[in-house]
């Protein structure tokens, strides 16, 4: 019946049971040891760059502008939370998504500081700029006392796991994609599509601006936070221009303003530096190629604009079913005949 | 009654040239109202002081008696002035029903959290507006493009579509830059039978800039003519038609001794 996948409930149960089942096979996975101790961790990284580029989706993707400063974000909430966790001591199971938490809000205050300004610049000029803010927070950060400064911060305590990873990678998903299939994300799309017709359709654009730039922002921040974590120290080194690239990579190599293609994309390009070390140095050689290739043969992205949905596969598999079945009722009728 | 739109010697300046001078007009309930010259005249400059994408150097603009001056465009498209453009400007990766879903946006009025949750207010609201914009979309036949992404629609369709979504945010004056622009004489009939249903329909008044010449003498209660940036004459078609002024403006003068 396919009426019944397109109702509501029945979807969000789908989806709920279709999380909670792909988690009980990574741990199970994991628990019975067919990933080993390091492949498991790499579970982290790839969990924290999910969130990364499906933020960063957020404004390159859906509103269609191009900021070079989300390592800035990360780096923001990264020290939040890993200061609000270092001063306090609460239960273990309530203290990281406290400082997630933390590390969110600052963040995205960060980026409605700077959304504002920034915001009234377009293309390149946005890029530069924003780029330009990353780098003032590395600096300042790299200047502050209370930060560590060079020495970085350190003794932050190792909370992150792959169960918590995976539910902020979840949360993010979640809030995201119901996010941008609502009256304010279709706000949001309408800017990347044409400012102007947006404005005079009545969408309050540079509110929408800022607001899809601070979310982003603040989902920088939670994976900072996991980040730093998971580390137990961070160095603001590790923040500067070419992390703020390297998320940008993924966002187009998932394709502009697909979640789904975010995921997929930051998941290989997390694995794959780790799966190349075969080939020593020529390394990056063989991963820059590799970038080039998928750009010179599919420049909108891997997945293009491509949404997955479940329901959505679900119906489409049973109509290809049934259209199969029914096809073959018809051609031995005809054969009957 | 008062007029809708009441626009007193409005004006603005680009540099040191009068873009547009002492422009003056009332539009009543439910009028359609022509706006013509030559090119270059500032016919879109009206509009585009109407909405506020430009500031006006001087003037007043009341909407139903309340003043518009100085307010964004989003918010002057709240209050009721939408428009459309010269040259279509429509989401065009977008469907059709997200297009007019997007013009929708201010009838709703359910919050973030709401969206995030999915909460009652967000599936009613949501619903009450796929259900207003078929039917906008079937007040013009087009409920069955509703899936259809906007750019892939046939000329003439985007050119109503564009009509639409200004309707979705519930005008009480509609402006239309050019509509007949690149449309053959069956499709600008259409158009002219199209406008009137708009107005009768949805109680709007219309101001519309058309250089077809056609268009504006059928369907069109008034007529401005606007020459560097100075009205030079306004009246029914008729009065328009034999205006010397008007033809000076369009043809030029004839010379001396010929």
């Amino acid at each position: 019946m396919p009426g019944l996948l397109k109702r509501t409930p029945v979807r969000y149960a789908l989806n709920a049971a279709a999380a909670l089942g792909l988690y009980i096979v990574i741990m199970s996975l994991i628990g019975g040891k067919v990933l080993n101790r390091y492949q498991a961790l790499m579970l982290i990284p790839i969990g924290y760059n999910i969130i990364l580029a499906v933020s960063l989706n957020l404004t390159a993707g859906f509103l269609g502008q191009l900021p070079l400063g989300h390592a800035g974000f990360m780096s923001v909430g990264g020290y939040a939370a890993a200061l609000f966790s270092m001063s306090v001591s609460l239960p273990p199971s309530f203290e990281l998504p406290a400082a997630l938490l933390i590390g969110f809000t600052v963040s995205a205050m960060f980026g409605v500081v700077i959304g504002l300004p920034a915001l009234r610049l377009k293309g390149d000029y946005l890029a530069i700029i924003t780029l330009g803010f990353g780098e003032i927070i590395r600096v300042i950060i790299l200047n502050l006392k209370f930060t560590g400064g060079a020495y970085g911060l350190k003794g932050i305590g190792r909370q992150t796991t792959v169960t918590w990873v995976y539910i902020f990678v979840l949360i993010t998903l979640y809030v995201i994609n119901t996010l941008i299939k609502s009256r304010h994300g279709r706000a949001i799309i309408s800017i990347r599509e044409d400012e102007i017709a947006a404005e005079a359709s009545g969408i309050p654009t540079t509110y929408y601006k800022v607001l899809a730039f601070s979310i982003s922002a603040g989902f920088a921040g939670v994976a900072g936070g996991l980040y730093a974590h998971y580390l137990s120290i961070l160095d603001p080194s590790t923040f500067g221009f070419m992390r703020s690239v390297e998320i940008l990579v993924i966002v187009v190599l998932g394709g502009l303003g697909s979640v789904f293609g975010s995921v997929i994309s930051a998941a290989v390009l997390t694995i794959l530096p780790e799966l190349l070390r075969g080939f020593a140095e020529y390394r990056m050689v063989i991963y820059s190629l590799l970038l080039v290739t998928v750009m010179i043969f599919k420049p909108s992205g891997l997945c293009g604009r491509y949404e997955f949905s479940l329901g959505d596969s679900i119906d489409g598999l049973c109509a290809s079913i049934r259209a199969r079945i029914l096809k073959k009722g018809g051609g031995g009728d005809a054969s009957g005949s | 009654m008062p007029p809708v739109l009441d626009v007193a010697s409005l004006g603005i300046n680009f540099g040191g040239l009068h873009a547009l001078d002492d422009f003056s007009i009332q539009v009543g309930n439910r009028e359609i109202v022509g706006l013509i010259g030559p090119n270059g005249a500032g016919k879109t400059t009206v509009f585009n002081l109407l909405t506020n994408v430009y500031r006006p150097s001087r003037g007043s603009i009341k909407l139903t008696g309340k003043n518009t001056l100085g307010k964004s465009t989003h918010e002057v498209t709240r209050h009721g002035i939408a428009r459309t453009f010269q040259n279509i400007r429509l989401f065009r990766s977008l469907s059709v029903m997200d297009n007019v879903k997007i013009a929708l946006h201010n009838s709703m009025n359910y919050s973030l959290l709401a969206a995030c949750l999915r909460l009652p207010s967000y599936w009613k609201q949501e619903a009450e507006a796929s259900e207003t914009s078929l039917e906008l979309l079937s007040v013009f036949d087009m409920e069955s493009m509703a899936g259809y992404p906007a750019g892939s629609l046939p000329y003439g369709a985007q050119r109503r579509l564009e009509i639409i979504r200004a309707l979705a945010t519930n005008p009480k004056v509609l402006l239309l830059d050019e509509p007949a622009a690149g449309m053959n004489p069956s499709e600008t009939a259409e158009l002219m039978r199209t406008i009137r249903d708009v107005r009768d329909k949805f109680d709007v008044a219309i101001i519309l800039i058309e250089h077809d010449m056609s268009l504006v003498m059928g369907v069109c209660e008034r007529i401005l003519v606007l020459n560097y940036g100075l009205i030079i004459a306004q009246g029914a078609p008729d009065e328009i038609r034999n205006n010397p002024m008007v033809v000076e403006a369009y043809l030029g003068s004839q010379r001396e001794g010929d």
